[in-house]
């Protein structure tokens, strides 16, 4: 028995343990999954002195209300998310990119993300968890991962394994920007789709659907007009490959997403915008922007230099 | 041999083996397959074998499309010996409760549902790939009769364990997921589990695999 662990009073939408996610299984079907916005997960782990390949604790929308029991923790919150800290009798209003000190009996309480999906709540330690191909990443499409596979249920308790003895308090300016346009690489299959379609799809709005999770993104707008065949023979996938099934709307591929697939490839988003990607609630509105794959490289080698420079800095 | 290869978004190579489906292609895609993986190239994060095509993706952060384009230009593929394949009889119940594309398939096919049954059940079919969803097999190739095209709008749920079509091929749905081929039947079986982590697929490529009818009160008592 342990004797630090936190119970689950309310368990949130999606809530699930992520880290860095699993490689080299794409030929079995099994994705990458891990964290959804990296930048984030990152900044988490960091503001409480934990490996940066630690397990986190991922929301959508509504997160996880806990109930912590055990000696002295730090734990922090990224995203752009809400939420309090009740210490016996008091409540406070947390904030986001800083850390703050737990003991025994008290609550942290993840009322919602604002504007945005995902948040990330670390706590300075390590869970007790199952890793299955080197990843606690929970993949509730497939059961894989830590607690069964499964996103966090009522009632239930997860154990600490270790409790970090740096416990020094850590803060950080970090705003989470949105952008307007996401930029794309022009995919394999751009010529399926008529002239007419390319426009669309390069200069129209699109909104993002309800129907969207871990798996994928998908997109209502003007259809995209498809003049070669709606159907490719079954082949690999990667994160952010924009598919344009026959009813013309694009879906975007996310970190949990099949690793095989037979819709047209329109484009993919470029590496760069994958972490704003997915932080687009439904209702938001995409613009696509095309730009080429040494571009592409560049701005992802900046936006990797700025993670690194806002790690080093905390 | 590849015919081309380009680049896939900004972290993956698309080696393009040609246009058509059939077992010597396939079998080029996958001796590619196997040699990448056994090199371990620093960067290289995951390989998805296909009918004709092979992606690779790499981590961005360690290697660039340039570097790896270069890798595989120069690999030397070597003769794998034949991986010993295994013919498996896959269970499946096409109860109306399970065959939801049924009429959408009549209507399409012009056949009747016993037609199209005896099109598709009782022969063999090769495993081109697995993926999708954990293990999901890519089975072929169907009758010329049987074929038809993706549903135009996929479903956001798919039952596991559906057994469905789309043009000269068949799969299995691993688990409930999103997914767009028609869906004619239901099998009891589990064809992925992950708690055997070397070995999680019950069906590999280049094994035959054969579907038998079972009824209604068969795919219940099935488990039990």
């Amino acid at each position: 028995m342990s004797s630090n662990y936190f119970d689950i009073i309310r368990p949130g939408i999606n809530t699930t343990f992520q880290d860095k996610g699993r490689d080299h299984l794409y030929h079995i079907g099994i994705p990458f999954s891990g964290a959804m916005d990296n930048r984030n997960y990152l900044i988490a782990n960091k503001l409480v002195n934990n490996n940066l390949d630690s397990a986190v604790i991922e929301f959508a929308y509504q997160g996880p209300h806990i109930k912590y029991s055990g000696e002295k923790i730090n734990f922090a919150v990224t995203g752009d998310v809400i939420f309090s800290i009740k210490k016996k009798d008091v409540e406070i209003e947390g904030k986001c990119y800083e850390s703050y000190q737990i003991e025994n009996g008290d609550e942290v309480n993840i009322i919602s993300t604002n504007k945005s999906v995902y948040g990330y709540l670390a706590l300075g330690g390590v869970f007790d968890l199952k890793f299955q191909w080197n990843s606690c990443s929970i993949n509730t499409k497939a059961n894989i991962g830590s607690n069964d596979g499964k996103k966090f249920d009522v009632g239930q308790r997860i154990n600490l394994k270790k409790i970090n003895s740096n416990k020094d308090i850590k803060k950080t300016n970090y705003i989470n920007t949105k952008i307007e346009n996401i930029r794309v690489i022009k995919g394999t299959n751009f010529d399926y789709f008529s002239e007419e379609g390319k426009k669309v799809f390069y200069e129209k709005e699109f909104t993002v659907s309800k129907l969207s999770d871990r798996m994928g993104m998908r997109l209502e707008g003007p259809k995209i007009d498809n003049i070669v065949n709606t159907n490719i023979k079954s082949e690999g996938l990667i994160k952010g490959v924009i598919q344009v099934p026959a009813d013309g709307n694009p879906i975007i591929m996310l970190s949990d997403h099949g690793t095989i697939g037979g819709y047209p490839k329109i484009g993919v988003v470029a590496s760069v915008d994958y972490d704003r990607l997915v932080q687009m609630s439904p209702g938001s509105k995409i613009k696509f922007k095309e730009i080429n794959l040494s571009d592409a490289e560049t701005l992802f080698k900046l936006y990797e230099m700025e993670t690194q420079n806002l790690l080093s800095q905390i | 041999m590849i015919k081309n290869i380009s680049n896939l978004g900004d972290a993956a190579l698309y080696c393009d083996f040609g246009n058509e489906v059939n077992k010597s292609i396939n079998s080029q895609v996958i001796k590619y397959f196997k040699t990448i993986k056994e090199k371990k190239f620093e960067g290289i994060n995951n390989l998805t074998p296909s009918y004709n095509k092979l992606i690779i993706s790499y981590d961005l952060k360690k290697t660039t499309f340039k570097e790896v384009k270069k890798f595989i230009e120069k690999v030397n593929i070597e003769d794998l010996e034949k991986t010993n394949s295994k013919t498996l009889e896959i269970p499946v119940c096409c109860h109306e409760n399970f065959s939801m594309d049924i009429k959408r398939l009549e209507e399409i096919l012009k056949l009747s549902r016993e037609k199209i049954l005896e099109n598709f059940l009782n022969k063999e079919y090769f495993c081109y790939m697995t993926g999708f969803i954990a293990g999901m097999p890519f089975l072929g190739d169907l009758d010329e009769n049987i074929r038809a095209q993706r549903l135009e709008t996929p479903r956001v749920k798919v039952p596991k364990g559906s057994v469905a079509l789309t043009e000269q091929f068949a799969n299995i749905y691993t688990f409930e997921s999103p997914g767009g081929w028609n869906i004619l039947g239901n099998t009891p079986l589990d064809v992925f589990d992950s708690s055997k982590e070397d070995k999680p697929n019950l069906i590999n490529p280049g094994d035959i695999v054969i579907f038998k009818e079972i009824s209604l009160d068969q795919y219940k008592n099935y488990n039990e």
